[in-house]
């Protein structure tokens, strides 16, 4: 363990540490924008710059050592925090009001913290470029006039998802976050598993159709056998929004394309609630004692005509493991080994 | 090792001497870019046929740049038992007439020729080498510049060349570093990192595998000193990497070379061959167990790519963006994560002759502090442009006064600009300084990798501070916040003030501005960017406050702040700058003086430049000028 110095405070930190991890030990805040914990250093917003025994550095990346004297907040590091969000800000979209991510946005929450004033942002010229925001992908948008480049997207599918399907794009002032090619999102290699909207910390990966939920209730994905942890944010009686549940051990919050967009068919008018059974040429709706009552009588009836190898199953990939294995121990107790599977098919 | 180099310098020596002593004439035409950019490869064709229909036998050499960049084309004329003669702004004509009268009878043309080298000569013309151009230079790293045929090995061999590499292979390698290490030689890159103490760091860790990278990679604006010496002296940088390689252990080494210098690329690759063939590069180096390998990388022109972590990512394949602190260094951890040592073209280059002639011959060149020769490529407003090289320590002035020959048409000086888009502006009070790593810096400017470019009464400080800033803005990588939002924030700042919407107060924000992307970019070029910018502030800041207050540009250059205006107690009525006005702003007939319609005129200047200097009616005014004037409802 290495002890050091935050603005007076005493911590002790193991060895190999950041600087930013001491501080979050210590509980001293220090801002960030290109940081984050599921992601590896990036150190391109200079935001959390401190002073480490007289030298500035990126907190985010700087190692701790033992007897370090770090302040975060003195006269230069303040003065060169501000300029930096300033200038973000200079080329940044306005339009906070109706971002969707108003309230949730790391920027703001920066630009509070370093103090941003009207008199100092008067000074700055702004500009910011017109892209038009890429609507290709149903499930979310990309706004490039709120990027601030930080880079935390093309991290994650690099490093969360494997993908790599986004990377930077040109030089310089120019520079944007893109797909081969420069093209719409639709036509890369993207997944669309959003796990990158979800890290953003601006406005710049939103939702296509956000709504805001009122509650969460804790669930589990029914997509598939994996049983990916979820909460599922509800308004009024219908699901609004899907998110990982960081808690669950499963997927630590880590999503799929179906878990997290796939939620359409919670209230689609034509999703099946109750079990049909055709009635004279029709589906008639019936309880699931029905249901189940004439699946027996019926599969009862074949093995007896045509022996149990007449009779086989089909189960699905949105159940669990558990409920598959138990599907094809039923089958094979009622004596078939015919099992198979939707996944295989 | 030294026996196989014998007998390689003594084939070198003869197969030179039997050449250089034969009893025809030689003729050396300057064919670096500089020359071939004036025309210099249509010279040597005029010139081999010319000689082909006089029948006069002589041995043509292209060479490299000699530094006289302002004299091209250059042709160079060695008669048997004659001096040489350099004649100068050569053209396909005047090159037919050298030919057929010194060559063929024995007039030497005076009229043409720009003088001789050696110690005697025809009375009629000067003796160069001992004339304001050389007397103050010191040619180490230049020494073969415009003195061999690049492409000839054995030319190199002869005047030296490889001596220094058969006199390392053997000898341990801490013996070689220490060597380096008391020349105290800095790396000529332009931060002047001691070369011997870079070398050790290298050597130091164990690794498979280590690589030589010579950056090559020149991008400031008006330098040209890396490719001078590629394309006039390639082996000496080859010499100096392969040394390199010994010294540190590596056994392959690659050329970051800009793709833009085609010329160098092609005579690297030529002298490379060249050297393998000579067994003085490639397998078993002079027969010892000493291998090394060199490849060219050609790079894609991208500025920050001179940054040494960047150069590395672009050799790997990847963006060329620096990586930022903390970071291994690169002698550490440096190309496919393997110790690599990386120096400039310049410092390669002397290094051959350190280790021939000794660390104090080294020495004894320049200050203590900074020993050796500076190389700068001389440009902007000045008589004698090129490139040109001096001990360190020279007085700054004297490099514009006496080598350079002073100001373009006689104006009047008004700052030196070294160290490129990273450096700065000095004022006149400045030129007695000593050129050196540590002095410029003080001087809120830098050594850089060599630039210097001389600026006049008619250039705007807001102007050219801008012309610095759009650079680095386009070069910037984008990586970082302050370099580059910063550069850009900037840059509309100066663009702001030179056209007229400068608002109270941008002066500290440009300071303040600069002082943030100084302390807080990842590497080099955002941490120099505002140096221009600050440099020109601290001492032409009433060019600032002109622009900013009174909308006045006291230069005469920011066209919005300028206007155009005829005196009518002046004009003849010529109607020569109603001709030349490209959007007929201009109105007047015989005898009525002119009229420009400010609505209509788009300030290009031809009207200014048009009006015959004795009648000069023609006037730019600024600020309260200016205002008089269009309230005045002149025209």
């Amino acid at each position: 363990m290495l002890k050091l110095t935050i603005n007076g405070l005493e911590v002790e930190v193991e060895k190999g540490s950041t600087v930013l991890e001491a501080a979050d030990k210590a509980g001293i805040y220090i801002p960030t924008l290109c940081y984050h914990p599921d992601l590896s250093t990036f150190g391109g917003c200079r935001v959390c710059m401190v002073d480490t025994d007289g030298k500035i550095v990126t907190a985010c990346r700087a190692p701790v050592a033992d007897e370090m004297v770090v302040k975060t907040d003195t006269e230069e590091i303040r003065k060169v925090r501000r300029t930096n969000v300033e200038l973000i800000l200079a080329n940044h979209n306005q339009d906070c009001q109706s971002c969707t991510r108003n309230n949730s946005c790391k920027l703001q929450e920066v630009s509070a913290f370093v103090g941003i004033t009207p008199e100092r942002m008067e000074r700055i010229r702004r500009s910011v470029e017109e892209i038009p925001i890429d609507d290709s992908n149903p499930f979310f948008y990309r706004d490039h006039t709120k990027c601030i480049l930080c880079g935390i997207c093309i991290r994650t599918c690099e490093e969360i998802n494997g993908v790599t399907a986004l990377d930077f794009a040109f030089r310089g002032f120019h520079t944007k976050v893109s797909v081969l090619g420069d093209k719409p999102l639709k036509d890369s290699k993207c997944e669309s598993c959003g796990e990158c909207l979800v890290r953003c910390p601006t406005g710049s990966l939103i939702l296509a159709e956000p709504e805001f939920p009122e509650r969460e209730v804790e669930s589990v994905c029914t997509y598939c056998g994996v049983g990916c942890g979820i909460k599922l944010g509800v308004r009024g009686e219908k699901v609004v929004k899907i998110t990982g549940n960081k808690e669950n051990t499963v997927n630590r919050g880590d999503l799929c394309v179906k878990g997290r967009f796939g939620l359409d068919f919670i209230n689609h008018p034509e999703r099946l609630t109750s079990p049909l059974i055709r009635k004279n040429g029709k589906f008639e709706q019936a309880s699931w004692d029905e249901a189940l009552d004439f699946i027996a009588d019926k599969m009862n009836d074949i093995r007896a005509k045509h022996g149990a190898d007449a009779l086989g199953g089909i189960s699905s990939a949105r159940c669990t493991n558990e409920e598959n294995y138990l599907f094809q121990k039923m089958l094979r107790s009622m004596g078939t080994n015919n099992v198979d599977h939707c996944a295989r098919l | 090792m030294t026996q196989k180099f014998d007998l390689i310098e003594k084939e070198a020596r003869e197969t030179w001497e039997n050449t250089e002593n034969s009893n025809t004439p030689h003729i050396y035409i300057g064919c670096a870019t500089c020359g071939n950019a004036t025309g210099a490869q249509s010279v040597v064709r005029t010139i081999k046929k010319k000689l082909e229909e006089e029948k006069v036998d002589a041995v043509v050499k292209e060479i490299g740049c000699i530094g006289m960049c302002f004299a091209e084309v250059l042709v160079d004329v060695i008669k048997p038992g004659q001096p040489r003669i350099s004649y100068h702004g050569v053209t396909p004509e005047t090159a037919e007439e050298i030919v057929e009268s010194y060559l063929v009878n024995d007039d030497h043309r005076p009229d043409l020729a720009l003088g001789y080298f050696g110690k005697s000569g025809p009375d009629d013309i000067e003796r160069i080498d001992t004339g304001d151009v050389f007397k103050n230079q010191q040619r180490v790293i230049l020494k073969n510049c415009g003195n061999i045929d690049p492409e000839n090995i054995n030319e190199y061999i002869a005047h030296g060349g490889y001596r220094g590499l058969a006199e390392t292979i053997g000898k341990k390698q801490e013996d070689i570093i220490n060597i380096l290490k008391d020349s105290n030689l800095r790396g000529r890159g332009g931060a002047g990192f001691p070369t011997g103490r870079k070398w050790e760091s290298c050597l130091r860790p164990q690794a498979d595998q280590k690589y030589v990278i010579c950056n090559a990679d020149e991008g400031d604006p008006g330098a040209f000193m890396d490719r001078s010496v590629l394309e006039g002296d390639p082996h000496s940088v080859i010499e100096g990497m392969i040394i390199a390689g010994y010294a540190i252990g590596s056994s392959k080494g690659y050329f970051y070379v800009r793709a833009e210098y085609p010329l160098a690329i092609r005579r690297l690759r030529k002298a490379i061959e060249q050297a393998k063939e000579k067994n003085l590069l490639g397998d078993n180096v002079l027969d010892s167990d000493f291998c090394f390998d060199l490849e060219i990388f050609q790079g894609a022109g991208a500025f920050v790519c001179g940054e040494s972590t960047a150069l590395v990512m672009s050799i790997e394949g990847n963006r060329g963006w620096p990586k930022p602190l903390p970071r291994p260094r690169t002698t550490e951890e440096g190309l496919w994560g393997k110790p690599t040592l990386l120096n400039n073209v310049k410092t390669f280059s002397v290094v051959p002759q350190i280790l021939s002639k000794g660390a104090d011959w080294f020495k004894n060149i320049g200050t203590a502090g900074s020993p050796g020769t500076a190389v700068f490529a001389l440009t902007g407003k000045i008589k004698r442009s090129g490139l040109i090289e001096v001990p360190m320590g020279i007085e700054l002035g004297k490099i514009i006064r006496e080598i350079g020959g002073g100001i373009l048409d006689d104006k009047k000086f008004k700052a030196v600009q070294t160290g490129g888009p990273s450096g700065g502006c000095l004022p006149e009070d400045k030129l007695d300084l000593s050129v050196d790593f540590d002095t410029l810096v003080k001087a809120g400017s830098m050594m850089g990798s060599g630039g210097m470019v001389v600026i006049d009464e008619s250039t705007c400080m807001v102007d050219i501070a801008r012309y610095f800033l759009d650079f680095t803005f386009e070069e910037s990588c984008g990586q970082c916040v302050p370099c580059r939002q910063g550069t850009q924030q900037m840059l509309t700042v100066l663009n702001d003030i030179c056209e007229g919407r400068g608002r109270e107060g941008d002066i500290e924000h440009l300071l303040e501005l600069g002082d943030s992307i100084i302390k807080g970019s990842i590497c080099g070029l955002g941490q120099t960017a505002p140096n221009p910018v600050l440099s020109t502030v601290q001492y032409f800041r009433d060019e600032y406050e002109a622009h900013i207050k009174d909308k006045a540009c006291p230069a005469l250059v920011c066209k919005n702040l300028i206007m155009f205006h005829i005196d009518e107690e002046k004009c003849t009525a010529c109607g020569r700058c109603r001709k030349a006005c490209p959007v007929e702003a201009i109105s007047g007939e015989k005898k009525v003086p002119h009229k420009i319609d400010q609505n209509i005129c788009t300030r290009c200047g031809i009207c200014f430049s048009e009006c015959p200097e004795r009648f000069s009616a023609v006037d730019r005014l600024t600020g309260k000028e200016k205002l008089a004037a269009t309230s005045g409802k002149e025209g």
